[in-house]
């Protein structure tokens, strides 16, 4: 009784799960794309306005060096190894203005390394 | 008798533009006798020195333009105090960085020439980021040492915790793991100091002033009753409490920067020739351990500034 109970309740799960992700990938690919390019100590763009409620994906890709792409206020921070295109998706649920900076150190320069993201409401 | 600074000493920081904030932490001296292992602290007044963010090879004539000049001047300034203190820390950032190996290892070479004129001998390095991430600390170590380590004097328990040899600004599971095998040693009213480069605490993320899980070392920390943080990294004095640990930036002998979110971008502030090295400093820390206190004294190398 137990285990078919159990073996129900994962199901439920895994089903939940499934559709979510599905819808995921089906969203994503008709989202639009911002791409930034990551070089020591520059990201191009490094300003980018955006509509709250309006998700987009961010297509981070570093050129010369791993950098990092972090957003503490939005709660979004990745990797960016040289020669790959990570892709973030963003759906910025507050107006304001936030920073995002390389929190992986690059060399003399990193500290200045930053951007930021315009939120209108 | 106690090896603080004397009046006449401080006089003379004074005339340089010395100022003073103190500190009462509170320490508990019976805590300083036995360890678990047999681990002995005995305690005793003492002071030590804490300099930090030195950056030597920096070169910005707008920031600094007696960067050349700046820490010979620190160096200089120590020595002249009359009671020498203990022992001096370096809380990271000793030079600043470089992709060139070589050149890093001449940089190294040159900050290490020039403190080894230091009157105390008894020198404690930290590494910070320009020091060590480009290449995981390998040059740092060939000067410096270990990236981490703890050692006790006169009562204190000190440990040293590296948060930048890894680019990423963490201190990782080894060193997590080690940091509470050392502090297994030690009775849970035992006095500790930290000596670290970035802050331990989330102070101000966007600007990368913090270590990804600096939170968990301040989780291990958390139940010892007697804990104080020196760090630097962020050049400027800044104070903060996570509960009963009390957290405390020191100046650089650099530049100085803003006030953590108080401006757009975190760039240094530029030289004022009306008042040159402003904003530039190091500190004494005076440990009372049977009076259960510390007293911090900030040393200014600006003439006629004011805290």
């Amino acid at each position: 009784m137990k285990s078919s109970l159990l073996l129900t309740l994962l199901l439920l799960i895994f089903n939940g799960f499934s559709t979510a992700y599905a819808a995921t990938q089906a969203s994503e690919a008709e989202l639009p794309v911002i791409s930034i390019q990551a070089s020591r100590f520059v990201y191009s763009p490094n300003k980018i306005k955006l509509k709250q409620g309006q998700s987009v994906v961010l297509e981070i890709e570093a050129t010369d060096h791993l950098h990092g792409f972090s957003i503490p206020e939005l709660k979004v921070r990745v990797d960016a190894p040289q020669g790959q295109k990570i892709r973030v998706v963003l759906t910025p649920t507050k107006a304001g203005v936030f920073v995002f900076y390389c929190d992986i150190f690059c060399g003399s320069g990193h500290e200045e390394m930053s951007g930021e993201i315009s939120v209108e409401s | 008798m106690r090896k603080g600074i004397d009046r006449r000493d401080f006089i003379k920081l004074a005339s340089i533009g010395g100022a003073v904030f103190a500190s009462g932490l509170g320490f508990d001296v019976q805590a300083k006798s036995h360890g678990k292992h047999g681990h002995k602290l005995t305690p005793e007044d003492f002071y030590f020195a804490q300099l930090s963010d030195t950056h030597w090879g920096f070169n910005g004539a707008m920031v600094n333009p007696e960067s050349a000049n700046t820490l010979h001047m620190a160096v200089r300034n120590l020595n002249s105090l009359q009671n020498q203190p203990d022992f001096i820390v370096f809380t990271g950032d000793l030079t600043h960085t470089t992709d060139d190996p070589q050149e890093r290892r001449r940089r190294m070479q040159e900050f290490r020439t020039i403190v080894d004129g230091l009157r105390v001998k008894n020198l404690k390095f930290i590494p910070g980021e320009h020091d060590a991430s480009l290449d995981k600390g390998a040059a740092y170590q060939e000067f410096f040492g270990d990236l981490h380590y703890s050692f006790d004097h006169k009562g204190l328990h000190f440990i040293v915790l590296d948060n930048v040899s890894d680019p990423n600004a963490v201190l990782g599971q080894l060193q997590l793991d080690w940091l509470k095998s050392d502090l297994e040693q030690l009775p849970i009213s035992a006095p500790i100091v930290v000596l670290t480069h970035r802050p331990l605490f989330d102070l101000y993320p966007q600007w990368d002033w913090h270590t990804r899980d600096g939170q968990a070392a301040i989780d291990l920390l958390m139940p010892h009753t007697q804990v104080a943080i020196f760090y630097g990294h962020i050049h400027q004095e800044h104070r903060h409490m996570s509960g009963h640990i009390a957290h405390y930036a020191a100046k650089s002998l650099i530049f100085p920067l803003p006030a953590p979110g108080s401006v757009p971008k975190r760039a240094p502030l530029p030289w004022d020739a009306n008042r040159p090295f402003a904003g530039l400093g190091y500190r004494t820390i005076e440990a009372y351990p049977r009076k259960a206190s510390y007293e911090i004294d900030e040393k200014l190398l600006s003439t006629g500034e004011q805290l």
